[in-house]
């Protein structure tokens, strides 16, 4: 069905609902615009705090789809405004700059039909793309907003990140937003509303270049490391709250026939509850302690990054809508704690969603990928949602 | 002109283009039309890259491209259909001019683009740039927009002039360093001054197009730029650093024969312009050894470097261009 979108009206939810299948099919044509923006987006290499390059290119793209007041700040966020027709409230809509690619990795995206792959295609350049062209494709569908549409891509989201840049642009920002929205590569059926509290970070074992053969010390970093982990096992977490310890990375040693110095453990805990992942990081400091003072090895702990938990109700009118939003686009909603810039906006006690555009695979790997196919229906989900956002159907109580 | 002075005024960094709408505007106030036309064989896997990128920036952002035709030499893969789903107009290159005896090269696909495509401009972009970038286009269409006198533009990478204005080694190609250059040095000094003479990406004005021959093979860039050298000077070329190309590397091997091509075109011009005399009939056989089960095993290629008359000669073109 082709919905008349130019009226600026989205009173009615029925119809922006109804129309979302049609706005899907309007957006198909206009994917390449998209993946234009994912190329010299996502070409241009963007390691957290490194993100000066994009932010450039950002900067242009935005200027030239017209935004108002485009600028970026000390932390290379960049933003713009695009005028609502009252400008009585402001959305904002934001996508992170930042990879976990270092600038020495191939950022060559290659192109096919059903499947686009490169270095951070999915995590997130494919955000910062559907961003960056949100303007034109609204433009070309001629869809007015009547509050203010808020375009950022932040930088400094990811691991020592820590969303520093939104953040950053929240506290400094003088227009109150209304709602907001993270736009993530992927997945399509991702509904994220609530973030759960984390605290990430690696432990560094060295032991002494020459083995001190009187010592206690162990042989290896590796064994250290070893019993680090065994300690950290050993950790007890409650069932309720939901809580885990995930082990992601270990890195250690450097030839198998030398005994390894060094050895490195990426960590991250997860807890529904702030008092958890703080009683999980003292835990942790503890096995840390007890095991440098058995085995007199140089350990540190170094904490990344650390999330409180929160977000919206699951019965707030934003995610009510959103669900109603994915039934209407026949996506079953997948719901699943945002780990991303959603923290920064429930530290502000702003209501926000995280959106994701396509599905996509081999995340933060050589070969992360994404299937372009689908990105209509995520670019059709995102511009449904603020115009719900835009109408008034979101609002608490 | 000396080499020194053609360098400093004919020479660009597609940054010097970067106002992509002001050149749309001089563009569009000289009537102008441009094609790009994208010569391919077996490309599936880079042609949506290019077909996405250009289609997007350049015709529809900036609308400086009047079309993008990809001009294939019979693909065994789906790379007209990926194209063509990507919005490129596609063409076979044995259905163009049909009447006209079948050939099989690059050479031939760029040529048959001069019939086939509609601009007074004409683009060519190899499919096998895996940076690709709109600046691969727009640098190479600068000059020629804003400097009517320019008839023939080259591309070059990697930034061979050094901010100090110090010339550094080029970074050509293998082929370049070896042949072409000592070649040019001993017979035409003055095209030294061109810093990738085999570089595949170049924009051409129709008229300067039509009026020279085509080799279809290998030495399709080295005629080109022979015979227009020998036709206008120095004057009409320019060129454009485009940085960095990333691109498949071919093995030596491969290099021997399209060097033994280029050899061909060459020494057919240079004795054509009295440059030097050929006493006997020239050798089309390439002999190269590859080892075998532990024995070298001799290969024999026969490379001849077949030519395409100059398309204005052509009646069907005169027709259709209403030249006659």
């Amino acid at each position: 069905m082709k919905t008349d979108l130019s009226s600026g009206n989205h009173k009615d939810l029925h119809t922006i609902l109804s129309g979302a299948t049609g706005l899907a099919e309007q957006i198909k044509p206009l994917r390449q615009l998209v993946l234009a923006n994912l190329i010299m987006l996502g070409e241009a290499p963007a390691p957290t705090f490194q993100e000066e390059r994009r932010m450039q290119l950002l900067i242009d793209r935005f200027s030239e789809v017209g935004l108002q007041n485009v600028a970026n700040d000390e932390t290379s966020n960049v933003y713009g405004l695009l005028d609502g027709t009252e400008g009585n409230s402001n959305m904002l809509v934001s996508a992170h700059m930042d990879t976990v690619y270092p600038e020495s990795a191939d950022h060559t995206i290659s192109v096919q039909p059903d499947l686009v792959t490169g270095a951070g295609v999915a995590d997130n350049s494919l955000g910062l793309a559907v961003v960056a062209s949100l303007p034109d494709i609204l433009h070309k569908l001629n869809i007015r907003f009547k509050n203010n549409l808020i375009l950022i891509g932040t930088s400094r989201s990811v691991g020592r990140g820590n969303s520093e840049g939104l953040r950053s642009f929240l506290n400094n920002n003088t227009l109150p937003i209304q709602t907001g929205i993270c736009v993530e590569g992927v997945q399509l059926d991702r509904l994220s509303h609530a973030s759960i509290g984390i605290i990430r970070g690696e432990i560094l074992v060295r032991t002494p270049e020459e083995l001190d053969w009187n010592g206690f010390g162990n042989t290896s970093a590796i064994l250290t490391l070893n019993e680090i982990i065994n300690k950290i096992t050993d950790i007890p977490l409650p069932r309720r709250p939901r809580s885990s310890i995930i082990l992601g990375q270990v890195r250690g040693g450097a030839a198998i026939n030398k005994r390894a110095t060094k050895a490195r453990l990426g960590f991250e805990a997860r807890s529904e509850s702030a008092e958890i992942v703080a009683e999980i990081e003292q835990s942790l400091h503890d096995a840390v302690a007890e095991v440098a003072a058995k085995t007199g090895d140089n350990i540190e702990i170094d904490i990344l990054s650390v999330r409180k938990p929160g977000g919206i109700p699951f019965s707030h009118p934003l995610v009510r809508t959103s669900r109603k939003l994915f039934e209407a686009l026949q996506i079953n909603p997948r719901y699943e704690p945002s780990t991303s810039d959603l923290a920064a906006f429930i530290d502000y006690n702003i209501p926000a969603l995280t959106m994701g555009i396509t599905m996509g695979s081999n995340l933060q790997m050589e070969d992360e990928n994404i299937n372009p196919t689908h990105i209509h229906i995520g670019v059709a989900k995102l511009i449904s949602m603020l115009m719900a956002i835009d109408g008034g159907h979101c609002n608490a109580e | 002109m000396q080499n020194k002075d053609w360098l400093k005024s004919n020479t660009y960094h597609h940054s010097d283009f970067w106002d992509l709408r002001k050149l749309v505007e001089e563009k569009q106030s000289r009537g102008l039309t441009i094609s790009l036309c994208i010569p391919t064989l077996n490309e599936e896997k880079n042609i949506a890259k290019e077909v996405v990128l250009f289609r997007s920036e350049l015709m529809e952002r900036y609308p400086l491209l009047d079309e993008i035709a990809i001009i294939d030499s019979g693909s065994e893969d789906r790379t007209l259909e990926v194209a063509a789903e990507f919005g490129a107009d596609t063409y076979l290159a044995s259905d163009i001019l049909p009447n006209l005896e079948p050939k099989r090269g690059k050479g031939e696909n760029l040529w048959k683009a001069i019939y086939q495509l509609k601009g007074d401009i004409i683009v060519y972009v190899d499919a096998d740039i895996t940076n690709i970038h709109p600046r691969f286009v727009y640098g190479l269409i600068g000059p020629m927009i804003y400097r009517p006198e320019v008839g023939y533009v080259k591309a070059f990478y990697d930034r061979p002039l050094a901010d100090s204005g110090v010339l550094r080694p080029s970074g050509g190609g293998r082929v370049t360093e070896i042949l072409t250059r000592p070649l040019f040095s001993l017979f035409y000094p003055e095209l030294t001054a061109v810093i990738q003479p085999l570089s595949g990406e170049y924009a051409v004005r129709r008229e300067v197009l039509h009026s020279i021959p085509f080799p279809i093979g290998y030495g399709v860039e080295t005629s080109h730029l022979i015979d227009l050298y020998n036709r206008f000077g120095m004057e009409v070329f320019a060129q454009t650093d485009l940085d960095k190309r990333v691109h498949r590397n071919q093995p030596t091997q491969a290099l021997g024969r399209m060097a033994f091509g280029i050899l061909q075109t060459f020494l057919r011009r240079a004795g054509d312009q009295e440059k030097l005399a050929i006493h006997s009939e020239l050798n089309h056989y390439l002999k190269q050894f590859q080892v075998s089960k532990g024995a070298f095993e001799q290969i024999e290629h026969h490379i001849v470097e077949d030519e395409r008359p100059p398309m204005d000669t052509i009646p069907e073109y005169r027709k259709k261009f209403g030249l006659d």
